[in-house]
């Protein structure tokens, strides 16, 4: 069994993230599935600094971690600030730009 | 610590003791990650994904890096998925997942493209040969955290400056996007005063409920001098709820025990009738209100 199967894990945590996405309607779900993508790339990033010998992986997931955090800021508070127009947390809901 | 990880993270086959991490965090963190497609309470969900963002952590400190492994724990599981919750909360905890589908199929459809997603994503890393697995340890030279530093304050310092910037702009619009602008005229106190002048409401503040100095919890009303329970000394919410003490249970905790049956009034409570007060003791020197 060699280093590859962390890659493989990789892949299952970002297709689960991925298809959560696509599936849920609950848009802090579908928030939570996007982390849970970044975490898996986050874990390839590792994987391959172990690989290579290299600490810049280690660095872009340290990096990506930071950018998760402001990400996730800025976007519960759109969610927070949508709910308090619309009374609703469902994707299918918030349609206020289109029209 | 870190010696130990660097020394297990080294070499292109895994060691037992890592496949024995890699297979039971493995799993845990999959189970935790698929609560996201299967959950249907958002706050459980919330729960298993934090489970996975610790397992993940683990699997950091066995890849040779527990810089990652404890920022993981910090930021994640620490300050994201609190954050999680802490919206779940506000926005309300029992909004449940609509199962209207806005095009026809769609979640069998998505299904679909996740495992081709899946598919993809393994081929790609079953098809590629990795020959090699060099492992961290020349790299930070048993000092993870060190090694991580000091190519974050050189290569990277100024991307480090570009993050702190990002951090910034999106604390300013976390602020801007849940300030809540005004949109009628806050009331001022005199104004409040005018109002219910003009409607003939009550101008002084309601009475205060308790009586006697026995009782000053907030559902013991206050007595007026006719012996009659003023109905605004308690507040609203209880007299909805009908959690009002009444005047008989009242009088009965007033009344000592000591006094003669024969000058009791008749305040004994009806069958059925729980008096809300009979818990407190009735006390030997109290007067007893006619």
């Amino acid at each position: 069994m060699t280093v590859s199967a962390y890659l493989v894990l990789s892949a299952v945590l970002f297709a689960l993230g991925a298809t959560t996405v696509m599936v849920r309607r609950n848009s802090i779900v579908v928030f939570m599935g996007i982390e849970l993508m970044l975490n898996a790339a986050n874990l390839a990033f590792v994987a391959f600094s172990r690989m290579w010998g290299n600490m810049d992986g280690q660095l872009a997931a340290f990096f990506v971690m930071v950018v998760a955090a402001a990400e996730v800021v800025v976007g519960l508070a759109i969610i927070v600030s949508l709910f308090r127009t619309r009374r609703t947390v469902s994707v299918d809901d918030e349609n206020m730009l289109r029209h | 610590m870190s010696a130990l990880a660097a020394e297990a993270a080294t070499g292109l086959v895994m060691s037992t003791s890592e496949q024995f991490l890699f297979w039971i965090v493995g799993a845990i963190v999959v189970l935790g990650a698929s609560a996201l497609l299967f959950s249907k309470r958002a706050v459980l969900t919330a729960c298993s994904v934090m489970v996975t963002m610790v397992g993940l952590a683990f699997l950091y400190v066995g890849l040779g890096s527990p810089f990652l492994g404890v920022v993981q724990v910090v930021v994640y599981t620490g300050a994201i998925m609190m954050l999680f919750v802490f919206v779940l909360m506000l926005v309300g905890v029992d909004v449940s997942d609509s199962f209207i589908e806005t095009i026809r199929g769609q979640r069998w459809i998505g299904v679909i493209f996740g495992l081709g997603l899946l598919v993809v994503l393994a081929g790609a890393v079953f098809r590629s040969t990795f020959s090699f697995a060099i492992g961290t340890a020349q790299a930070d030279e048993g000092n993870n955290a060190g090694a991580v530093a000091s190519l974050l304050f050189s290569d990277f310092a100024f991307t480090l400056e570009i993050t702190g910037c990002l951090l910034i702009i999106a604390a300013m619009g976390a602020v801007i996007l849940t300030l809540r602008v005004r949109l009628t005229k806050a009331v001022a106190q005199g104004e409040m005063v005018a109002i219910r002048l003009k409607r003939g409401m009550r101008l002084t503040p309601p009475p205060a409920p308790g009586n006697y100095a026995r009782h000053n919890a907030a559902d013991a009303p206050a007595i007026d001098a006719d012996g009659k329970i003023i109905d605004d000394s308690v507040p609203s919410a209880l007299r909805m709820r009908g959690q009002v003490h009444t005047l008989r249970g009242l009088a009965q905790d007033l009344l000592p025990d000591q006094l003669p049956p024969s000058r009791r009034p008749d305040i004994a409570a009806p069958p059925g009738e729980e008096p809300a007060a009979s818990e407190a003791p009735a006390t030997a020197e109290g007067e007893v209100k006619p």
